[in-house]
């Protein structure tokens, strides 16, 4: 039985395929699983909104079929936990909200789509923090996610639930979203690999959005082959989203080793001041390691770098306020009850339906986008977006791909910061950069500090996900992170 | 009191004829039973995101052009943000500061704007006569919900309520020439709002402006805006000041009231749609659009005068009337030999036609073949028939179609012509009316008046009236 | 701001979500002190233009189905209550 919790997707994959493993068996034992930690609340780590009760749908040409005969796709059997904001047919899709409880699309996520039909089977909607604002999960309006590190601990946010699965074994890999960081600083809390893929490469249909010019999906995973794996088969365009693409290329699992030749840059703005002091020394100990594989290290800047935040903390908001103004209790959803008048029903609908975080950021997206303060606001975020995507069209100009820590601190306790947003927000620091330029990021774990693991960012140009890709996975193969004992 | 003058512009939304809707495929619901044209994107379901509709940009760009007006090479969509439950996704899909076209002009009024947008579903108020007010339940169809519209905005160069109902009626003549809209009033496929103010005649400066909306018929536009000018001009010259508002107008009791009370004004926090890409005007977009339009009524006008020879007035009459210029050319070309005079035809299509007819019937609805009026025409002109007794068998037509040679033979309407016929009946006439003929007779030409009028009674209109004077002239020596 | 957004703040919400909306709007301001003369907005990031959808109709929803979250359905329809004056 164990021998299946070690099987990486990708391995698994091809036991089936091999005929080694049960697709049913495989799914049979992860649902399990699964389904313990569901039930028991207040134990277990509280990583799903939902969980498949049975077998699973049939999803392709083959499922179930005598072992190693299955003609399926080349993900067939994997079973796939996802981000409760993906929409899927039938199945409660609420975005960890409470006006969205018990929400059943009749439709599914477009990228959710690709992937079963690759032959991935649904295992169970993971929990995130509401909307998928916030860095810790434990905006949840469905309790906060543990950390299998250490349960007094937040497991990181937006993508919270997912990381945690995969983390503690509970899923061979899952599905996130990444907008400021939500799949990179939770893979970083969690000690395993997290990938934000280049903006548009995978489609945002069937996503419940957050921040529209900023959501990607992307793969959590137990190792980068995995990450490659699942973006694989999630990228290109869909006639569903207009501002997806054609990715140029295929996406290919990594190979190598080394990194002879790779000039990494460093930016001084994220990588000195309000970066942890253990997160920094882990961090130096694997760019040697990276050093040692043939790697240049190059000292870079990014001086817009630090005003990223701010900038994000504009636009998100703002788009965000907008995309939840649909939650009105008219067509799906929870309504407020006994409502006096039209405006009666919906203040209280959504005062009602939305927690805290959910409600801050919409206060402070409808005044950033309202007249008088455009201008000052998301006119000039808008600008601060240009600046940072030309400061790393520059530095990608002198390097190939850019290396940081992925969040300042290691996971944090429960409760410490949500006192105060503005701490909270600077989870992101080191991940928001990207987003705003739209370029690809992956995380990987590189050490730890304080017995909690400590992530590594790599970031590329546009589309450059395979290269970046192989860097991942050279350092990871050198560096030799396990992250075993966090399985429950 | 210096005089005040009226300055009006026109707001106008156009449902686009695509099959499909502006951000989805669902098809356009012709009174389809509610929701069942509906998909995750029109409903607003979480995660749904739309795709422009290619032939929407197609027929914006028709009708920019149609409108002389710059076509943006690049233009985006903005979010227009506010609550209503006709709006599903709680913002509407429009464009704000870089529209798909700018500036143009159409006849005497200058255009502002062109740009696409999203029609918003419907809303029934539940209680009786379905208005807004004293109802406690609202119920919401979404079939309309996502229409593409085109919202043509001009600039405040309208002056009348007549020029604003005749101007319109030339954009709707227009538009429909291009075939990018059904533009009925009555079905909604055509909404009119209207910007008034007043200012002191000769004066440059905008007064505060008042906006009159949902006037769903040509008349009920004309009348609005006028009781809105009026009720502005009594206003000012009491000495009060025009507000801000929204108004609405009704036509049954002529009253102007405020349709909205704006406790908060509307802040609709614009900014760029994330969701979709801008719009980039290339080479093939416009030749497409160059190709598909159609001859417009103001070169169809020019085209009359110059191939038919037509007067300015009947060729504009004809051609601001798209019906009434089809039916004018397929007369003439269903004509005989010999064929009638255009001019002629022109007269008889516009005035005796129309004027037989129901109001904005199409005469090619009519009993009345063009062939027919065509034959008509040219009896009339060939003097077979006179203008009288054309008039009577058109009568005939209209009510029950036919061959006019054949109703002229039934009805015994041929002209009489021949000074044979009508000389005894002239000489008849002369004796009868003594103080009438004294009067011709002594140079006072209209006299005559009551000879012809005693002529036609006798050859129930079939004498030709100038045949009739020369003989009256003839027998009496003049 | 919160009637634009359509949020009832209750009491006790109030004075804390202005005083963490202060401090986040503090630091945003930061944006202010840069020089950002000459800078285009970035309004998409995606380079590029069009990805227009062909006028072909797809298949809408069963109304049974369209209908199925609605928290009121009256007519075939959804049912609110009606919007004041």
């Amino acid at each position: 039985m164990s021998d299946l919790l070690e099987l990486t997707a990708a391995r698994a994959a091809a036991a089936i395929e091999r005929g080694e493993v049960g697709a049913e068996e495989l799914f049979a034992f992860y649902r399990e699983r699964a389904q313990r930690d569901a039930g028991a609340s207040g134990d277990g780590l509280n990583c799903f909104t939902w969980v498949a009760d049975g077998p699973a749908d049939t999803p392709s040409p083959g499922w179930g079929k005598e072992p190693g005969g299955a003609a399926g796709g080349p993900l067939l059997g994997v079973p796939l936990a996802v981000k409760d904001l993906f929409c899927t047919k039938g199945v409660p899709s609420q975005s960890g909200s409470r006006i969205l409880e018990g929400y059943r699309p009749p439709y599914t996520a477009s990228a959710v789509g690709k992937l079963t039909g690759a032959g991935a089977t649904l295992l169970a909607k993971t929990n995130q923090d509401e909307f998928a604002m916030g860095s810790s999960t434990e905006n949840s309006a469905y309790g906060p996610t543990l950390n299998p590190w250490d349960r007094a601990r937040v497991p990181g946010g937006s993508s919270g639930g997912s990381a945690a699965a995969v983390a503690a074994g509970l899923a061979p890999w899952a599905l996130g979203t990444d907008t400021g960081g939500s799949i990179r600083q939770p893979a970083a809390l969690c000690g395993i690999v997290g990938l934000k893929p280049t903006y548009g490469s995978v489609s945002r249909y069937g996503m419940i959005a957050f921040a529209s010019s900023l959501d990607q999906a992307g793969p959590l995973t137990r190792d980068v082959t995995d990450a490659a794996l699942m973006l694989r088969h999630m990228v290109g365009r869909d006639g569903c989203d207009a501002t997806s693409l054609q990715f140029p290329h295929e996406v290919e699992l990594p190979r190598g080793e080394r990194l002879d030749g790779v000039r990494l840059g460093v930016p001084a703005e994220l990588t000195g001041e309000g970066i942890e002091a253990g997160v920094l020394s882990a961090f130096r100990a694997a760019l040697e390691r990276a050093e040692e594989l043939g790697a240049e290290l190059h000292e870079i800047a990014l001086p817009h770098a630090p005003h990223g935040l701010s900038a994000y903390y504009v636009l998100a908001p703002a788009e965000a306020s907008s995309n939840l103004a649909r939650f009105d209790g008219v067509r799906y959803g929870a309504r407020a009850q006994d409502a006096t008048d039209l405006l009666d029903m919906y203040t209280r609908t959504r005062h009602d339906g939305f927690g805290a975080e959910v409600k801050r950021r919409i206060m402070l997206g409808t005044y950033a986008l309202s007249s008088g303060y455009y201008d000052a606001y998301y006119g000039r975020a808008q600008r601060v977006r240009t600046k940072i995507a030309e400061d790393f069209a520059t530095a990608f100009a002198a390097v190939d791909l850019i290396v940081t820590p992925t969040a300042p601190t290691v996971a944090f306790k429960l409760g410490e910061k949500t006192g105060d947003p503005l701490s909270m927000y600077l989870n992101d620091y080191c991940t928001v950069p990207m987003s705003l330029a739209g370029i690809p990021a992956i995380s990987i774990p590189c050490g730890l500090s304080e017995g909690l693991p400590v992530g590594l960012q790599l970031a590329g140009p546009a589309f450059s996900e395979s290269r970046m890709l192989d860097a991942a996975y050279a350092l990871e193969t050198a560096l030799q992170f396990d992250g075993s004992g966090a399985y429950a | 009191m210096p005089e005040l003058e009226p300055v009006i512009g026109l707001e106008i939304h156009v449902q686009l004829a695509t099959r499909t809707k502006m951000f989805c495929g669902c098809g356009l619901s012709f009174g389809e039973p509610p929701n069942t044209r509906t998909c995750p994107v029109c409903l607003g379901l979480p995660g749904s995101l739309p795709v422009a509709n290619a032939q929407a940009v197609h027929f914006g760009l028709m009708i920019g052009l149609a409108l002389g007006s710059e076509l943006a090479p690049r233009s985006i969509f903005h979010r227009k943000n506010y609550f209503y439950p006709d709006l599903p996704k709680g913002y509407q899909i429009s464009q704000y500061d870089e529209p798909l076209c700018l500036g143009g002009r159409l006849g005497d009024v200058r255009i502002h704007r062109v740009h696409l947008e999203e029609d918003a579903a419907k809303l029934t108020h539940v209680g009786e006569s379905g208005r807004i007010h004293g109802s406690d339940e609202s119920v919401v169809d979404f079939n309309r919900g996502g229409t593409p519209l085109a919202e043509i905005v001009t600039e405040p160069d309208i002056r009348t309520a007549e020029q604003a109902s005749e101007w319109l009626k030339l954009l709707r003549t227009t538009l429909r020439a291009l075939g990018v809209s059904d533009v009925n009033m009555e079905e909604g496929s055509l909404r009119c709002d209207a910007n008034i103010s007043l200012r002191p005649a000769g004066t440059e400066e905008l007064g505060t402006k008042t906006e009159l909306k949902n006037m769903n018929s040509f008349r009920f536009i004309e009348r609005g805006i006028k009781a809105e000018v009026e009720r502005q001009r009594k206003l000012i010259e009491g000495g009060g000041q025009v507000v801000q508002e929204t108004l609405h107008f009704d036509p049954n009791s002529g009253a102007i009231s405020s349709l909205r009370s704006k406790e908060e004004a509307h802040d609709y926090r614009y900014f760029p749609e994330p969701d979709l890409l801008p719009v980039a005007i290339d080479e093939r977009m416009l030749a497409a659009a160059r190709e598909a339009m159609t001859e417009l009524p103001a070169d169809r006008a020019e085209r009359f005068e110059r191939e038919h020879s037509l007067s300015a007035e009947s060729a504009q009459l004809l051609a601001f009337r798209s019906e009434l210029g089809d039916y004018f050319e397929a007369s003439l070309a269903a004509a005989g030999d010999p064929a009638p005079p255009a001019q002629a035809l022109a007269n008889w299509v516009a005035g005796d036609l129309v004027s037989r007819l129901g109001e904005g019937e199409d005469p090619a609805d009519s009993n009345v073949e063009p062939a027919a009026l065509a034959t008509l025409v040219a009896m009339v002109s060939g003097k077979q028939v006179s203008v009288g007794a054309g008039r009577q068998v058109l009568d005939k037509l209209v009510a029950e179609g036919g061959d006019p040679a054949a109703i002229v033979e039934s009805e015994g309407l041929a002209a009489i012509g021949g000074g044979d016929e009508l000389a005894p009946i002239v000489a008849a006439a002369l004796e009868a009316n003594p103080d009438a003929a004294q009067r011709v007779r002594e140079g006072n030409a209209k006299a005559i008046g009551p000879i012809i009028g005693a002529v036609m009674r006798e050859t129930k209109g079939r004498a030709d009236g100038g045949e009739v004077t020369r003989l009256v002239n003839e027998q009496l020596g003049i | 701001m919160a009637r634009l957004a359509r949020l009832q703040l209750g009491e006790q919400e109030l004075e804390p979500m202005a005083r963490e909306l202060s401090a986040v709007l503090d630091h945003i301001a930061k944006i202010a002190e840069l020089d950002l003369e000459g800078v285009a907005p970035t309004s998409h990031v995606v380079e590029l233009t069009g990805a227009l959808r062909a006028d072909e109709p797809r298949p809408s929803l069963e109304r049974e189905i369209a209908l199925a979250q609605a928290p009121a359905v009256d007519d075939d329809g959804f049912a609110v209550p009606s919007p004041q004056a």
